[in-house]
């Protein structure tokens, strides 16, 4: 099993839970996972076409997916999977 | 009715502060703590950033995600949550521009911003993320309660 961190404001969306527990042996198998258990969560992570949305951030432990092998990715039993949108903004 | 972030004189001070120390570019910062039962946000800790985008850094921010993962997961072995952000204006008023709502994302969380001038933070104000998604989100000014 994962842990996926649950930002603060898509936890209304996953049962108010800051972490959840999933199976899958791949980082798309686990977000799959955890949307089957939270379908409420799906339009908020992924495009009409099923892509991941671009400011969400996908880290297992502490690299970034896109660098490893995206959703392909392999995952470990206690391995951490965080999501997090990005920040960033500015005056102009 | 208004929304609100409470946070002690000192975080209030702090986040004013790294606004001069970076000037004339932007800092940026993360609120950490928790939602109490009234819909408060109420600030515990907060932690300073570096701005990644040194291609634009007077009138542009962002926080590496990498850094934000790892503040997500200490908070939470501390029981604390991301409940929002901070950012400075070098020379322009504290108020959100177009683009800071095109980039925020963390709907339900504060986004505060601190004007800037000449090098001295002046006005300080405070903008909830509201909505249900990317089409209808808004930022709303909200109360800052300092104490």
């Amino acid at each position: 099993m994962a842990k996926i961190l649950i930002p603060t404001p898509l936890r209304q969306y996953a049962g108010k839970q800051p972490i959840i527990e999933v199976k899958g042996s791949t980082v798309g198998e686990a977000l799959s996972g955890l949307i089957e258990q939270h379908p409420d969560l799906r339009r908020h992570l992924y495009t009409e076409e099923g892509k991941l949305r671009a400011f969400v951030n996908v880290y297992l432990n502490d690299d970034d997916v896109r660098y490893l092998d995206k959703e392909a990715t392999a995952v470990a039993d206690g391995d951490n999977i965080s999501i997090v949108p990005s920040i960033a903004g500015g005056a102009a | 009715m208004l929304s609100m972030l409470r946070l002690g004189q000192s975080h209030f001070d702090a986040l004013r502060q790294h606004g001069r120390e970076t000037y004339p570019y932007e800092c940026c910062g993360v609120l950490l703590g928790r939602l109490d039962p009234a819909g408060v946000r109420v600030v515990s800790s907060i932690v300073r950033c570096g701005n990644t985008r040194t291609d634009s850094a007077q009138n542009r921010y962002q926080i590496d995600p990498k850094e934000l993962v790892r503040i997500q997961r200490e908070g939470r072995e501390r029981e604390e949550d991301i409940v929002g952000f901070y950012h400075s204006h070098p020379d322009h008023p504290a108020r959100w521009s177009e683009t800071d709502l095109a980039e925020a994302h963390w709907l339900g969380c504060s986004y505060v911003i601190t004007s800037v001038e000449s090098g001295a933070p002046v006005a300080t104000n405070s903008f909830e993320l509201t909505g249900t998604d990317e089409q209808d989100k808004r930022l709303v000014e909200e109360t800052i309660e300092v104490i």
